[in-house]
């Protein structure tokens, strides 16, 4: 404890030699410190210094891929004359193979608008932001909601016949549905992990696989009127 | 006595010039180190001081940094292809020629800016993900990912209209494809067609815009919601700010504290 010569109590009649304090302690709300005992270290030189060599060997990797490979260029842009198949950017090609399946209106507006509004209101679900399990509470009734969600979807892509999509959906929804026959108990670390895992999660993933693989299919595997070629064709 | 490298800098840092330029002064006591980020105004948008966690590769991988040196990069390189570039018909294909053919360097300068370009939305959508997993968008940094969002969008425009520029068929046909889809927006579709290219098709008119916006406005855009971005990770408490863990994670660490505390007494 304190020296005794820290404190001293008593009555001092003038006030600017021994001004008093007064601390009110309730009985709820006790002073507290949230005191964070975590290590910290100088943004400079430690931060600084990891974050230059980060940059620095990234620009030498991006150099050598500059001397090895060059960009490509192609004859003057002619507007009577359409390649086939014509291709948007890499990063598109996802939404381009969608446009494939669905009118315009959807493929092109309805879908990338309501990703990106999702994307933002993320950090603003309670669902989220608890992040459980997402069958370990009320898990009939979210077993229902799963499995009406998937035949729906199920339906939906299989009567535009959008395989390229369903495919993903379908290993997702059998990697969730196992995740739902599983609990913390689980003897498997890899079932716990799935049983923890929550709804934003699965989401957020499935998002994450349809991307790729519909990506992957635009980029290598669309020929000619967007027919489907493997990429060693035409070698 | 010889004078150590160190002690030469330390004499250059007690100039009278470097003094000037550099607010927070010689010495690397704990408090200069701080002064250094928060006395320089592109630095104190940072924080003086990390936890510990956050340096370890596995929490950020670096995306986040790496993101930004693709984009320092792109910012160098597109300087000096501005100056070889004439945003015309057909001059703009003439002059991607030349880049290619007579230009000193200028092959390597277009192939740097083109992959760096590629490596930039590839990075950008990394680090989306991986600050996703890693549950980073929880408060009170909510709003730190919405300008994250924001700066996909922007990366995303950055690298599409900077495609068109070459003005050979491939640039052409992508843009023609990619600006059809505005056509499909309900109503007043053809309206924004017809305000993005500056006509019904891709033309002269569209590559002056592309070009605008691709070396002036979006560049600027971006460079403000960056700085928006790297200043709220500090306001709002910095990376493993223990506020922003899941309710499960922090319960679990106050229990371990409450254990430690106990066996402490």
């Amino acid at each position: 404890m304190a020296d005794s010569n820290d404190f001293t109590a008593g009555v001092d009649s003038n006030a600017k030699k021994s001004p008093r304090r007064i601390v009110f302690i309730t009985r709820r709300t006790s002073a507290q410190v949230k005191a964070e005992t975590e290590d910290q270290v100088q943004t400079f030189p430690e931060v600084l210094f990891r974050a230059a060599v980060a940059v620095m060997t990234l620009a030498v990797v991006l150099v050598w891929i500059a001397l090895m490979f060059n960009a490509p260029l192609e004859g003057l842009a002619d507007p009577s004359h359409t390649p086939n198949p014509a291709k948007a950017p890499w990063y598109f090609l996802g939404l381009q193979e969608m446009l494939h399946y669905f009118p315009p209106v959807v493929a092109g507006v309805l879908v990338p608008g309501l990703v990106v509004m999702a994307l933002i209101v993320i950090p603003y679900f309670k669902v989220n932001i608890e992040a459980d399990g997402l069958f370990l509470k009320n898990r009939d009734r979210r077993l229902r909601i799963f499995y009406a969600v998937v035949a729906l979807l199920s339906i939906f892509l299989l009567s535009f016949k959008v395989y390229a999509a369903f495919v993903p959906t379908a290993i997702m929804a059998a990697v969730m549905f196992l995740a739902a026959q599983s609990s913390p108990q689980s003897g498997s670390t890899f079932r716990r992990y799935l049983a923890a895992r929550p709804l934003s999660y699965w989401v957020m993933t499935w998002f994450l696989f349809e991307l790729v693989v519909l990506t992957a299919i635009g980029t290598f595997f669309r020929g000619p009127g967007w027919s489907w070629v493997w990429p060693w064709q035409g070698l | 006595m010889a004078k150590t490298i160190d002690q030469y800098f330390d004499d250059l840092r007690d100039t009278r010039v470097w003094r000037s330029i550099f607010r927070s002064g010689t010495g690397s006591s704990t408090l200069k180190r701080a002064l250094a980020i928060q006395q320089n105004v592109f630095l104190h948008l940072f924080s003086t001081k990390v936890r510990t966690r956050m340096l370890s590769l596995s929490a950020t991988w670096y995306l986040g940094t790496l993101t930004l040196g693709t984009f320092v990069i792109l910012v160098a390189t597109g300087i000096p292809l501005m100056f070889y570039y004439h945003p015309s018909v057909p001059q703009a294909y003439a002059d991607t020629k030349d880049l290619q053919f007579v230009v000193s360097s200028g092959l390597f300068l277009r192939n740097l800016h083109r992959w760096s370009a590629h490596a930039m939305v590839f990075l950008v959508f990394a680090h989306m993900f991986k600050v996703f997993y890693r549950g980073a968008y929880r408060a009170p940094r909510e709003f730190n990912w919405v300008i994250g969002v924001i700066l996909l969008l922007i990366t995303l425009l950055l690298s599409y209209t900077g495609y068109l520029l070459p003005w050979d068929q491939l640039a052409y046909w992508a843009i023609t494809v990619g600006s059809n889809i505005a056509s499909a927006v309900p109503l007043i579709g053809d309206k924004i067609h017809f305000l993005l290219l500056g006509g019904n098709a891709v033309n002269a008119n569209a590559l002056l815009r592309f070009y605008v916006l691709h070396c002036m406005i979006l560049p600027l855009a971006a460079m403000f919601f960056v700085a928006v971005h790297f200043w709220r990770i500090r306001k709002d408490g910095g990376l493993y700010s223990h506020a922003s863990e899941p309710a499960t994670l922090r319960a679990q660490t106050a229990g371990d504290s409450a254990a430690a505390a106990k066996e402490a007494q």
